[in-house]
């Protein structure tokens, strides 16, 4: 996917093409005058900041010289009336250079277009998965044991898998601490997982403890899952698959 | 007479979409009224002028459409969601979730309804694997260190998304009524019975009585198929939109 968009590479070929040409034109060419000033109407003076006035007058000065510079730009020629198009009078008041009042945090990112460069991964991966699904289940029938019995207690009876680990702790703790409290201090953590650690940093390798704990945790319950799924038999006793067989239903 | 038939095409095609219909289903400046050739304001338009919009921004930055940063994980979590919704509405047409009804349902549906195995399977098959994408997904983040500011809340959100899910999967799982439904629920309630304090009190709201029976069912049922999905909906829908308003996907790392 870090293929540029063909639009962006034409862009940047004319650009280049542009400023090829443009360097050849305009070799020497004088910097573009600063914005044309008005001429003041006599009766307007007494309102106008006498420095501006004067900025106003020596750019003009400088105009009338700018078109005879060799391949420069023309500069445009001043108005010949003082009004503007609703007989309004137009005026230089001031000019404020960027960046003297905008500051600008925000950086330019590479962007690339949802369409097609997401949806299309997207599509991709929900079609993967579909066909994963449809093949693995034509082939792998989703258990139906014979009907609930109340009276007849399978050995072992298992939670579902996901599970599996709380009553894999039911063997070594009292139930309320296998079944309540060590699995809703974990949860509760997990929630406060981002007002606990106020390290700012994304990079794994700059937050060496908080990926270690968080590894630990997950293979703390991976380990019990797998415990509880494959080594545990009848009277859920700890058994190996390959000697006494699956005690598994998924 | 190809040309005949494909000026009559035309017709239609213009009749078609000059409708009121078409019109306020595809706006200006849709690619249905139009056509498509490939432009950048095509590219926003495919996007800006559909439904996409409320999940997906025009542009994404680049780094977040590699497949080897998000591995697909929360996309695919939420396109399971929908595989589970659509095979779980046809599985509902042949089920009735009564002590007496229930199991023979499930068995004339894998044995008489046609497709009624298949999609049994795919929705059992698809929500077992639905928990574990989004228990990747939480990894996934985590690892990322996304759960940072601005995002913690998002994070908050996933974590009960993720409970969510556990508990839409274990309601599911006694409906088929038979021997390894009723033992793991047995089994679930019990531990969820040790609730310090109110532990009872938890047992019977979750069994609907002293022990799983018929009501017990019925309570699960209504459960797995309305409210739960009902709730993980506006978590889901909140989880989207703070996607968006914390500035997108998190990294580069």
């Amino acid at each position: 996917m870090t293929e540029i968009p063909e639009h962006l590479l034409r862009r940047a070929k004319e650009a280049r093409e542009r400023l090829e040409g443009g360097a050849e034109g305009a070799a020497g060419g004088a910097p573009p005058p600063e914005t044309p000033p008005p001429e003041t109407p006599p009766g307007d003076e007494e309102k106008i900041p006498a420095h501006l006035l004067d900025r106003a007058r020596s750019a003009a000065d400088q105009a009338s010289v700018a078109p005879a510079a060799p391949g420069g730009p023309v500069a445009p020629a001043a108005p010949s009336a003082p009004t503007g198009p609703g007989g309004h009078t137009q005026r230089l008041l001031t000019v404020v250079k960027s960046g003297s009042i905008q500051d600008v945090k925000a950086m330019p990112q590479d962007r690339v277009h949802v369409w097609p460069h997401l949806l299309l991964g997207e599509f991709v991966a929900s079609l993967f998965i579909t066909a994963f699904l449809l093949i693995f289940s034509v082939f792998v029938n989703a258990p139906l044991l014979e009907l609930a019995n109340v009276n007849e207690t399978p050995n072992p009876s298992k939670a579902p898998w996901y599970f599996l680990g709380l009553q894999e702790l039911l063997t070594m703790f009292h139930p309320m601490v296998a079944g309540v409290t060590i699995p809703g201090i974990a949860l509760f953590l997990l929630i406060l997982a981002p007002y606990i650690d106020r390290n700012k940093e994304n990079a794994p390798e700059k937050r060496k403890f908080a990926v270690s704990l968080m590894t630990v945790h997950l293979m703390f319950w991976a380990v019990l899952v797998m415990i509880g799924s494959f080594f545990r038999g009848p009277g859920f006793n700890f058994i190996f698959p390959w000697n006494d067989g699956l005690f598994f239903d998924f | 007479m190809g040309g005949q038939l494909g000026g009559k095409a035309s017709d239609l095609m213009g009749q078609m979409q000059g409708s009121q219909a078409w019109v306020s289903i595809f706006r200006p400046g849709s690619i249905f009224r139009k056509g498509y050739t490939d432009s950048p304001r095509n590219r926003s338009y495919v996007i800006m002028n559909s439904v996409l919009y409320h999940l997906h921004p025009v542009k994404v930055k680049r780094h977040g459409v590699r497949v080897s940063y998000t591995l697909c994980l929360g996309g695919l979590s939420f396109f399971l969601f929908i595989l589970l919704t659509v095979t779980g509405i046809f599985l509902m047409f042949f089920y009735r979730p009564t002590a007496a009804q229930a199991w023979d349902d499930i068995y004339i549906l894998q044995t008489e309804v046609a497709f009624g195995l298949l999609v049994r399977n795919i929705h059992r098959w698809g929500a077992h694997l639905m928990v574990l994408t989004v228990f990747l997904h939480m990894a996934r983040v985590f690892y990322h260190g996304a759960y940072k500011p601005p995002r913690e809340f998002n994070w908050v959100i996933g974590v009960i998304l993720l409970t969510l899910t556990l508990l839409l999967s274990f309601t599911g799982y006694l409906l088929p009524w038979d021997q390894l439904a009723l033992w793991a629920v047995t089994v679930g309630t019990n531990m969820m019975g040790f609730t310090p304090v109110f532990g009872d009190q938890v047992r019977f709201v979750l069994l609907s009585g002293v022990e799983i029976g018929t009501d017990t069912l019925l309570r699960w049922y209504v459960l797995h198929v309305l409210m739960l999905p009902f709730v993980l909906i506006i978590f889901l829908a909140v989880h989207f939109w703070r996607v968006r308003k914390d500035g997108g996907i998190s990294g580069p790392l």
